[in-house]
């Protein structure tokens, strides 16, 4: 009997990480972030604003157990309580629903503080593709926004989109970027205007025979297509770097490098974490406020 | 006089064969893979039944999405290719002579045609390829729900109580909907929300080209009842629907081909 092929591609691992040679008692203000996203959350925990603990898992049914768990599965090895957390601030699309967070901030200036802290203070444009939106945001040297464009209402261009796509081609969400470079010369793009006709466009080429090679490319190039639609409108100027779940994307970013004629920022920090790195850097300041260091 | 007008659309052919002004056969099928293909079944089916064969058609004129397909391609040779909304609108205003706004709602596109004096477009807006604003988002919702498409107008007419859905994009929600199932919803009640939100979105588009009375619904959309409920309350206005509404497009084409010059 056939087995039924019951894997699912769009599930993007979970992973969680502690920083080992740091140790939280020698440290005067532990802080954390957390974001809680569309389609994935991530929690932060800061010593001094170093980075200490993470970790990254998909957002549940219910944006208060998941940001419970996210917070609780970063400090897991550490030691740490959630009492011990000096400041917790929350942001995301679920920002409101972080119980233990004092204060929540939202995503944009959460990204470019997040931006600013992993690739310094020469970045001014900050790509963020997140599960469920798209965000252009420009911003200082001292990563204060300054303006920003997002697309909300659209799957086009999103993670979740890419998700979709995943499972059409049966193609795990973290090999589909080296997949979609691995053609030799590039397709026309598939619609980019909304995921339901980039998927049945998708659909019939793969009738048609192409390899998935081709129509992952297809694909990818018409959410670079919709992504560079929406930098150019708030303006790109150097450095230009990327966060969120697609900056791991390289056929995403590649595209997007290309048309832009500009190369992004290489991460030495897992660039998911921006927001919840962002948000962690506010409880920091947040905290010597509250207790009168600033 | 006799011609035909040929509408390939997104989802379906569709196809009128007129003379002197009356309908003498219309036919329609899905797209499949080849779409000149799928259009020379029908064609040569409502030839057949009207008793007639290419040559005695005069001229064949083409609209829709897929036009292309059949503009000059044999067997069919469709002489001319003409827009979707100038089509609409002469159809309308054939079968409803006081019609000033055209809504059509397709599988893939949803219209809105302001119309002036002998079925003349005034202005119009299209709402391109967002399968939240055009047929394909009910298709979309009724996978989700696990209900058959031509099942969802009638269950939604049978909903006791409105729930909003935040959602504006189809894939977006489609993840509202299986969170709506998650939490208990009735069925009724998810498929009345999804109309409201498709009646919400295609008015808000009509909208800006502004709605004066006659107001026509076509297309493929307008066969769902459930749909006509939320889009003449948002629009607070009666809306006719013609007998066949996913016919008006080619009905139009052949009447442009009948109106149209020698040459």
């Amino acid at each position: 009997m056939a087995e039924m092929n019951t894997q699912e591609y769009w599930r993007w691992p979970e992973y969680r990480h502690t920083v080992l040679d740091k140790d939280w008692h020698n440290s005067k203000i532990i802080t954390a972030g957390v974001d809680v996203g569309s389609v994935g959350s991530k929690a932060v925990v800061m010593l001094d604003g170093e980075l200490y603990a993470y970790s990254a898992m998909r957002t549940g049914g219910v944006s208060e157990a998941t940001a419970v768990k996210v917070m609780n599965w970063a400090i897991e090895e550490t030691g740490l309580k959630l009492d011990d957390l000096h400041y917790v601030v929350g942001t995301g699309y679920g920002r409101v629903n972080v119980p233990f967070a004092k204060r929540t901030i939202t995503e944009i200036a959460c990204h470019a503080r997040g931006a600013h802290y992993i690739y310094g203070p020469t970045v001014r444009t900050v790509l963020d593709i997140g599960g469920q939106d798209c965000k252009a945001i420009r911003c200082d040297e001292r990563g204060k926004v300054l303006s920003f464009l997002m697309n909300d209402k659209c799957a086009a261009g999103t993670g979740r989109g890419l998700e979709v796509f995943a499972d059409l081609v049966s193609v795990p969400i973290q090999d589909l970027g080296k997949v979609s470079l691995s053609v030799d010369e590039e397709p026309q793009p598939v619609s980019n205007t909304c995921v339901i006709f980039a998927k049945a466009e998708s659909l019939a080429l793969l009738r048609q025979g192409w390899p998935k090679e081709r129509v992952a490319a297809a694909y990818h190039a018409a959410m670079a297509d919709r992504i560079v639609d929406l930098l150019m409108r708030v303006g790109v100027e150097k450095d230009f770097v990327v966060t969120g779940g697609v900056a791991k994307n390289a056929g995403v970013i590649e595209r997007v490098e290309r048309l832009l004629s500009i190369k992004s920022l290489k991460p030495n920090i897992d660039p998911i974490l921006a927001g919840s790195l962002g948000a962690a850097l506010f409880a920091k300041a947040l905290y010597e406020k509250q207790i009168g260091l600033r | 006089m006799i011609t035909a007008g040929i509408d390939v659309g997104a989802k379906s052919v569709k196809i009128v064969i007129l003379k002197d002004g009356d309908v003498l056969e219309q036919a329609k099928t899905l797209v499949g893979f080849d779409v000149l293909k799928s259009a020379i079944g029908p064609f040569e089916n409502a030839l057949e039944k009207a008793g007639l064969s290419r040559n005695g058609i005069e001229r064949v004129f083409a609209t829709g999405m897929g036009r292309e397909a059949v503009h000059d391609k044999p067997p069919i040779n469709a002489e001319e290719v003409v827009s979707v909304v100038v089509a609409d609108a002469k159809g309308a205003f054939h079968i409803v002579p006081t019609v000033k706004t055209v809504i059509d709602v397709g599988a893939e596109e949803g219209r809105g045609i302001k119309v002036g004096p002998a079925g003349i477009v005034k202005d119009f807006v299209i709402n391109e390829r967002c399968a939240a604003g055009a047929g394909t988002f009910v298709e979309t919702m009724a996978r989700a729900l696990e209900v058959k498409v031509e099942d969802m107008g009638p269950l939604a007419l049978k909903s006791t109580q409105t729930i909003p859905m935040n959602a504006q994009c189809c894939v977006f929600a489609e993840s509202e909907v299986v969170t709506l199932i998650h939490s208990k919803v009735a069925k009724e009640d998810i498929s009345r929300a999804i109309h409201d939100a498709i009646a919400s979105r295609i008015s808000s588009m009509v909208l800006r080209v502004g709605v004066e009375k006659d107001v026509v619904l076509i297309g493929g959309a307008a066969l769902n009842p459930g749909f006509l409920p939320p889009l003449k309350k948002e629009l607070n206005t009666e809306i006719i629907v013609p007998e066949y509404p996913e016919y008006v497009g080619a009905l139009g084409t052949a009447i442009i081909a009948s109106e149209s010059e020698e040459g």
